[in-house]
């Protein structure tokens, strides 16, 4: 086995972007991340493609052929493959493109992610989303995604006394933080007020609770360790990569207050890094809707378990604080185009890490983490970066 | 002898008064009084009738020991049937866990369909053909939007399990009279029926129960004073009183049984509803007079005398608790849940 | 959804009928393959289990923006049952207001309609639950 590093890293405008299809979304995250990390296409040994729901979406599967061939990969036939799971399309995509490279099997390899979501209505975006839960027991009854993290919600402030106004805190944080994000889906500050007051989606989740429909993508490219002088000065090295699964529905899990699946590839991921919690400098965390981030930092460590929500009231999280958490924006501000996010997620580690992320940069970032959940808790994919 | 094994009941929460329904087409209190109906029952928008036929079968089941599978018929009788094909009567019977070694259909007989059904399941047990069968009368019909129809046309059902062990009623006899009289009915395709207004009285109504009623009483040898309770087809609140004074019954036989007032007509549901009224509060030997009535036409009359049994079965949950539980809906409410927003010219 | 693959599923959804290992006795809806203790011990060893519909409110909430098929039902309940068996299942609260419903609730199942396959495709019936009285 051996040291993998990101060398190269791309990423479009997130949102609505109504003259952009799902091929030139990849493309244009591609060949960004292409010419940052200075190879050349003949160079690239194989591609792994994140994405959930191009089928339901553009009505396109065997998307990962397509994506090789708009990149101009076919020429040299590389193995191109599709990796989907639901919204932790991206970080697994980026897990299977570190093991590829990890364990000698390939060199150059392009990890990337994408989603286009917006060629089809609201209604039907929701329907497609609602395909990471349980069909046949949690949907068919009426349940909607937002519906089942209000669940987690509802559960969270009835354990731990979690209040709307912690939730409404993680939102305000991370529109601040998209503000300063060029590429985010949303660039406006948002007060308390608002989120508070915001349409009820399912209670006590509202319209600013929850991430929007967005369309973008992102690419990372990974080498070996010991080769990644040749192309970049500043090289990022995956010091963890870690995978776990738990029940699809969330009614079979054990405790919905909790993220057994996080725990799980958190515990790997600090085991095989050789850290604890309180050496990461920055995390971008899996805020699908506010909750998520509340539960998420304290599943990956950062505070204990019901003390999410006091963190975020306290500041803790901000990115001047004691543990910044989604500088990007996070999903609900930079945008949740639900494959490209894990690798989107990875792109600002590494950017961060190389100081390179202007106004929203973390100061002495050395150390970074990148949280991607599918569905309610049913994936969790987890990645630590370090500067080398 | 043939009876009533177990019987249970359903009538969905909502309700909506008469003179909500008058405030929007311009009229007054005085509709509502006219017809002797105050408020009547409305369906939720996830129920109809294979759900209140599973509900009203569910509480027949729960106050007997009876196994499901013994069970050898299941009839439905509606004029609001979920499907136009494809019966409720399997729906029911997979949801209370009984066949697949039994028969069953649908009937329709506009209100006397789950009489009809109760008939036939008689004479299955009877004839030692089935241990047990289920009758069910149960409906959610409408009336046409500002239709005099509309303030009484209800929704709500009852089972009655059928047999000849441990019956808490026997069914002494049963005597029907039927012509072909076209005083109410609703062609293929369309949403609401129509009726031929003054028609649906003296010919229709009246003289079905009436026949039906003296019928039943000549062959039996019976009086009305011999009866503690009687029931007769409740499409609004005066028919009922007139047709039983008409006859020599009392009003105080017939209270118990007269739900119209309260609940509106529930169709193939109005008999059945009324008797099990009775039931949920008689004791052996009290003796019942039911005449159901169906328009197209015909009239089912059932003699039937309480036994000891039944002090043995738990009424829960009866008929008056399900018109306690009520929630008061207005028009807009009541439109949305039954999907009238489309009135005609499609 | 298929009619097929909404048959499969009646004594599931209309009688909820799960299953139960007969080797440590845990009980599963809807019903599993395999025990999730016993695992490859418990291959043949699952019996059918009829669950009772009475349980308690584990968490809920109200959804204002349903999916396609309950988009015209909002707002309407939505809650994680706890089985009194054990097992966990998600459903609809109704016959309630939506105020009314709160976490360790008693609720007991009823037989209403979920949805159906537009104006002329086949109806689909299952378990919601109501508050017991």
């Amino acid at each position: 086995m051996r040291d993998v590093a990101v060398i190269g890293v791309g990423i479009t405008k997130f949102g609505e972007l109504w003259d952009k299809s799902l091929r030139d979304l990849t493309v244009e995250a591609g060949l960004k991340a292409i010419q940052d990390a200075g190879i050349s296409s003949d160079d690239i040994d194989a591609l792994y493609g994140g994405n959930m729901s191009s089928g339901l979406f553009v009505n396109q599967e065997h998307i990962a052929a397509m994506i090789a061939e708009a990149t101009g990969l076919t020429e040299k036939h590389i193995p191109a493959t599709r990796v989907e799971d639901a919204c932790a399309s991206g970080g697994v995509a980026l897990r299977h493109g570190y093991m590829s490279v990890a364990s000698g099997i390939h060199d150059i390899v392009v990890v990337g992610g994408v989603e286009k979501m917006t060629d089809v209505s609201p209604s039907l975006a929701t329907d497609a989303l609602a395909t990471a839960g349980d069909q046949e027991w949690e949907a068919f009854f009426g349940m909607t995604f937002p519906g089942l993290y209000a669940m987690i919600a509802r559960r969270h402030m009835h354990e731990y006394g979690t209040t709307k106004e912690q939730l409404a805190k993680v939102a305000v944080k991370n529109h601040h933080n998209g503000s300063m994000n060029p590429n985010a889906h949303f660039q406006n500050e948002i007060s308390i007020e608002e989120a508070l007051s915001a349409t009820m989606i399912a209670e006590p989740l509202g319209l600013f609770d929850c991430s929007p429909i967005s369309d973008g993508a992102a690419t990372l490219i990974l080498c070996p360790l010991e080769r990644a002088k040749e192309f970049t000065d500043k090289p990022v090295k995956i010091v963890a990569s870690a995978q776990a699964s738990d029940t699809i529905a969330l009614h079979s899990r054990n405790d919905i207050c909790r993220m057994d699946a996080t725990i799980a590839a958190a515990n790997l991921a600090y085991k095989q890094a050789n850290l604890r919690p309180k050496d990461i400098d920055l995390a971008e965390v899996h805020d699908c809707f506010t909750i998520t981030e509340i539960v998420a930092i304290e599943d990956l460590g950062f505070v204990k378990k019901g003390d999410g929500g006091k963190a975020a009231e306290e500041g803790l999280t901000q990115i001047d604080g004691k543990m910044p958490v989604n500088p990007s924006g996070g999903l609900k501000a930079k945008g949740h185009p639900v494959g490209a996010t894990g690798v989107a997620q990875a792109v600002e580690v590494v950017t961060q890490l190389r100081g390179e992320a202007g106004k929203r940069q973390v100061k002495d970032a050395e150390i970074g983490m990148a949280h991607n959940v599918g569905g309610s808790g049913a994936t969790c994919a987890v990645h630590i970066f370090e500067v080398v | 002898m043939v009876g009533i094994v177990s019987y249970g009941a359903y009538v969905p929460r909502y309700r909506i008064e008469a003179n909500e329904i008058a405030r929007v087409w311009g009229k007054d209190e005085s509709i509502g009084k006219g017809l002797g109906v105050f408020t009547k029952s409305v369906p939720g928008p996830d129920e109809d009738v294979a759900t209140i036929s599973v509900e009203a079968a569910r509480n027949a089941m729960k106050k007997c020991s009876v196994n499901p599978s013994e069970i050898g018929a299941v009839y439905v009788g509606s004029e609001s049937h979920p499907y136009a094909v494809k019966p409720t009567a399997t729906i029911v019977a997979e949801a209370i866990g009984a066949g697949p070694h039994l028969t069953a259909a649908d009937y329709e007989f506009a209100c006397k369909a789950g009489t009809a059904a109760i008939q036939t399941c008689m004479g299955l047990v009877d004839s030692n053909m089935i241990k047990y069968g289920l009758a069910i009368g149960s409906d959610t019909s409408q009336g046409a939007p500002g239709d005099a129809l509309e303030y009484s046309a209800a929704a709500g059902g009852a089972a009655f399990l059928i047999g000849k062990e441990n019956v808490i009623a026997e069914i002494n006899k049963t005597y029907s009279f039927t012509t072909d009289t076209p005083d109410f009915w609703r062609r293929e395709g369309e949403k609401y029926p129509s009726h031929g207004g003054r028609f649906t009285g003296e010919p229709a109504y009246f003289k079905h129960i009436m026949n039906c009623a003296k019928g039943l009483l000549e062959r039996i040898g019976t009086k009305p004073s011999d009866y503690k309770y009687a029931v007769f087809h409740q499409p609004n609140g005066k028919f009922p009183v007139k047709v039983g004074k008409m006859l020599g019954f009392t009003n105080d036989q017939i209270k118990t049984g007269l739900l119209t007032p309260r609940i509106g007509n529930t169709y193939s549901g109005s008999t059945p509803l009324g008797l099990a009224a009775i039931l949920d509060v008689a004791s052996p030997n009290d003796r019942i007079f039911a005449v159901s009535y169906g328009s197209g036409a015909g009239s089912d009359g059932f003699d039937i005398t309480v036994t000891e049994k039944i002090m043995e079965i738990n009424g829960n949950p009866t008929v008056e608790s399900f018109i306690a539980d009520s929630k008061i809906i207005d028009y807009a409410t009541y439109v949305r849940y039954r999907k009238k927003l489309h009135l005609g010219g499609e | 959804m298929a009619v097929s693959r909404f048959w499969r599923e009646i004594p599931q959804r209309y009688n909820l009928e799960g299953n139960q290992c007969t080797i440590c006795g845990r009980k599963y809806f809807p019903p599993k393959h395999i025990c999730d203790s016993c695992r490859r011990e418990s291959i043949g060893k699952m019996k059918k289990v009829k669950l009772s519909g009475k349980g308690r409110i584990y968490s809920y909430t109200v959804i204002h923006t349903g999916s396609s098929m309950f988009n015209l039902q909002t707002p309407y309940i939505m809650a994680i049952v706890e089985l009194n068996e054990g097992p966990r299942i998600t459903g609809q609260i109704v016959d309630c207001e939506t105020n009314d419903v709160k976490i360790g609730m008693p609720v007991e199942s009823v037989f209403r309609k979920i949805g159906e396959d537009g104006k002329n495709g086949t109806i689909y019936y299952g378990y919601k639950f109501r508050l017991v009285k």
